[in-house]
């Protein structure tokens, strides 16, 4: 949620040269933005900066935390979740892993799904198009908490889930108590059962070479499942707005031009959803780092840790075991891993000059008015 | 654009920074408001009313602990409120962050020492009238750093829950309630068939513990100031433990496709199952037709052995009427009042003198009060949560891991957090 407060903290930018008529503008946009500069200062800015503090200092609780008794500890923090070879390394390395197979898992397939759904609902041809919008998007304003308790019994041992995989001849798992590995049982199903000695020695953060690699936890993949489940219809909703926004007379130059339908949408469509699927790609990437509700709900780090995220260990830091350093600073890597993810999304889905290569393709033709623009 | 935004960002920075400065004052300023906190046996007295927190575990309870506090209201003449928590650790934090925490407060003894460390806690176990009356392994689970902290409300042992129709089904008398593992596992194996096994119970340090008490040993020592995870007696109990786990004779309750210990023995799909006095509770709700018996668990090497958990009455060291308070938890501990609980809601009481009249009220559960003599608490150092939450998660699949192993790990981490 804090994720769509973003973009309004950049105020309006004042013209840079005043002169004459314009001049008393700066003062106005200041003026009129006020409000909102004070209202998002007093109640996101201060926090998170009072967060960053807590984060480097040894704060433990009690009273406030910019009391003079409060000292200034430098990286301890840090370097306990880093470096400290103890349990609070491993249980950020866990959830790490955790989360980094779900984003992995969730952002593609969230993606590519909600896409899928927004080009079939645009279609003119589609009878019902209302209904179908409507349906998909219906997940997505049940409140999770619902959707979680949903899950857990939709997932459960002896629940719908396992009565149909059991109709079609297929054992289920105990979804939310399985701690294996999903890779890990894909191995099984081949007779890899024990990992190479290699693969249980070392490792980062405290977490085993086999550990990171095993994949998300069957418990996880349907936690994965749920939030591909939800949100997907959002992001159809993006997806659908800049799909309506697309020229259709540009679709029928591809048809003129004798495009089949699956080289106009990856030729004409697709390169013109780029702004909508850069949003669609921040906005899931962001919201899977932060997943916290789902666990706090469900299993609350169950089976064996693999549920643990990092937005929920810094709950449970704090909270749980008075840790308040710890769980702030937990906060504020999961901040810089999510700020490193966006850019490096960002810096992938550039606007790339035209190579010379596929430059040449176009000019011996003569120029079209369509393609051009 | 760039230029503009930095600008605009440096603008709010400053105004941040103002703000933060003003919310600093506005901190001093409430901790200044408040009743200094008194050091040694001093309380803090005023006409200001009482705040108790609860974590309630349902309408019997908090109807009961509501009822109760408003008899002491109306005797002392000084008023007093009960709130009940959703998330008590979480509401506790966020009071003693704000320097407005309850006067008191259910305080479970493995969170205790979390409070206790950051000075949150008032210690006044010492100044309670009825201090010999409690029995003194409680005592010893709510004594931090050779301080007696609260005063404990009441308490649950493990004990062994049998049904007597599967045991007889099985051809078992009387005489065959296992007094030793070697007859636990051959009873075990009597029971189990079909779908129905042995002996389930959670696969948590919280139930396997008492084998480990029962082979002598323990997490942290008695004092709290040595970990001894990796003693050979609690690889032998984890040892005996998997033995029965791979032969199906035991089984966890998750692998019976049951939630709890309690759930697998109400179904029937366990004939005895390791839990406490709870059990009673959903055994009438749940199963109101399986029939059972609460018997003492079996004597390891060691002899008997169980664990007990605990919960006290937990009091601000920024409560601005501490005397009133102190006056309230002495008369929700007095032997009366929690033999009025116990039938309200079944918890033991946590007093010596109270304890002919509950085994007479409730004959069946004694096995439970005869658990005290032996029992043994859960580790109470301050993070020893989370090392036994790491345990946990590796005791899920012990059938298939190395004993030693595991409580090699519990014994590193554990090393840090008795440290502490």
């Amino acid at each position: 949620m804090s994720a769509l407060a973003r973009p309004a903290t950049a105020p309006a930018p004042p013209r840079r040269r005043s002169s004459g008529i314009r001049r008393g503008e700066g003062l106005a946009g200041w003026l009129f933005t006020l409000p909102v500069i004070i209202l998002l200062g007093v109640f996101l800015l201060v926090p998170v900066l009072m967060a960053l503090w807590v984060s480097f200092s040894d704060w433990n609780g009690n009273g406030s935390p910019l009391s003079p008794s409060v000292d200034f500890v430098g990286l301890r923090n840090y370097a306990d979740l880093t470096t400290g070879n103890g349990l609070a390394e491993r249980n950020f390395g866990l959830s790490l892993r955790n989360n980094l197979w779900y984003v992995l898992l969730v952002v593609p397939l969230q993606t590519v799904l909600s896409l899928l759904l927004a080009v079939l609902v645009s279609r003119r041809l589609l009878r019902g198009r209302g209904f179908f919008r409507t349906a998909y998007y219906f997940p997505s304003v049940t409140s999770s908490v619902a959707i979680t308790v949903l899950w857990l019994f939709l997932f459960s041992n002896s629940g719908a889930v396992n009565a149909i995989l059991g109709r079609l001849g297929a054992n289920g798992p105990d979804w939310f108590n399985e701690p294996t590995g999903l890779w890990a049982v894909i191995a099984g199903w081949f007779g890899m059962t024990q990992p190479a000695a290699w693969l249980n020695q070392g490792g980062f953060l405290e977490v085993t070479p086999w550990e990171w690699l095993q994949g998300p936890s069957i418990a996880m993949f349907a936690y994965v499942l749920m939030a591909v489940f939800t949100t997907s219809g959002t992001f159809m909703l993006i997806f659908m707005a800049a799909i309506q926004n697309i020229d259709p007379a540009l679709d029928e130059a591809g048809m003129i031009d004798g495009a089949s339908g699956w080289e106009r949408f990856r030729q004409i469509t697709l390169p013109q959803l780029r702004p909508a699927l850069f949003t669609v790609l921040t906005l899931g990437l962001i919201g899977c780092w932060q997943v916290f509700d789902q666990i706090y709900t469900g299993t609350q780090g169950a089976p064996g840790k693999t549920t643990l995220t990092p937005a929920y260990l810094s709950y449970q830091a704090s909270f749980g075991s008075q840790q308040w350093g710890d769980g702030a600073a937990i906060a504020f890597i999961l901040f810089v891993i999510i700020v490193a993810f966006t850019l490096f999304q960002r810096w992938v889905l550039r606007d790339r000059p035209v190579s010379r290569r596929r430059i040449r393709a176009y000019q011996p033709k003569a120029p079209q008015g369509g393609a051009a623009s | 654009m760039t230029r503009h935004t930095a600008r605009g960002l440096v603008a709010v920075g400053a105004l941040a920074a103002v703000a933060a400065l003003t919310l600093a004052g506005c901190g001093s300023g409430f901790s200044s408001g408040s009743p200094s906190s008194s050091s040694g046996t001093g309380l803090t007295s005023s006409k200001k009313p009482l705040t108790i927190m609860i974590g309630s575990s349902g309408d019997a309870e908090t109807t009961a602990v509501k009822d109760a506090v408003a008899g002491w209201s109306k005797k002392s003449g000084v008023s007093a409120s009960v709130v009940v928590a959703t998330d008590l650790q979480q509401q506790l934090s966020q009071g003693f962050a704000a320097s407005a925490p309850p006067d008191l407060f259910y305080l479970s003894s493995d969170i205790m020492a979390g409070f206790a460390d950051n000075g949150s806690l008032k210690a006044y176990g010492d100044l309670l009238k009825n201090k010999a009356d409690f029995y003194p392994s409680l005592v010893k689970n709510f004594t931090y750093k050779n301080r007696f902290y609260c005063a404990p409300k009441d308490f649950s042992t493990l004990q062994l829950v049998i049904d007597t129709d599967l045991w007889k089904k099985a051809g078992l008398t009387d005489a065959d309630i296992p007094t030793t593992w070697d007859q636990l596992a051959a009873d075990a194996k009597k029971l189990t068939s079909g779908k129905t096994k042995g002996l389930v119970f959670n696969g948590e340090y919280a139930r396997l513990g008492v084998f480990m008490a029962q082979a002598g040993g323990r997490l942290v020592s008695a004092d709290g100031t040595r970990a001894e995870a990796d003693s050979s007696q609690n690889a032998a109990a984890l040892d005996y433990v998997k033995k029965q786990l791979a032969a199906g004779t035991f089984a966890y309750a998750k692998d019976v496709g049951a939630g709890w210990g309690g759930e697998a023995f109400g179904k029937q799909t366990a004939a005895m199952t390791i839990e406490g006095n709870w059990i009673t509770g959903a055994m009438s709700a749940d199963f109101p037709k399986v029939k059972y018996k609460v018997v003492e668990l079996p004597a390891g090497p060691a002899g008997k052995g169980t664990l007990q958990f605990t919960t006290c009455w937990g009091m601000a060291a920024k409560s601005p009427n501490q005397k009133a308070a102190l006056d309230l938890v002495e008369y929700l501990t007095s032997a009366d009042q929690q033999l009025a609980f116990s039938k309200a809601f079944g918890p033991m009481p946590s007093v010596q003198s109270a304890a002919a009249q509950w085994k007479s009220d409730n004959a069946a559960l004694t096995p439970f009060l005869a658990g005290a003599a032996y029992a043994q608490g859960v580790p109470t150092n301050a993070g020893a949560s989370d090392v036994v939450n790491d345990f946990n998660s590796q005791l899920a699949t012990l059938k298939s891991s190395d004993p030693a192993t595991i409580l090699t790990s519990v014994q590193k981490n554990l090393e840090t957090v008795v440290k502490k």
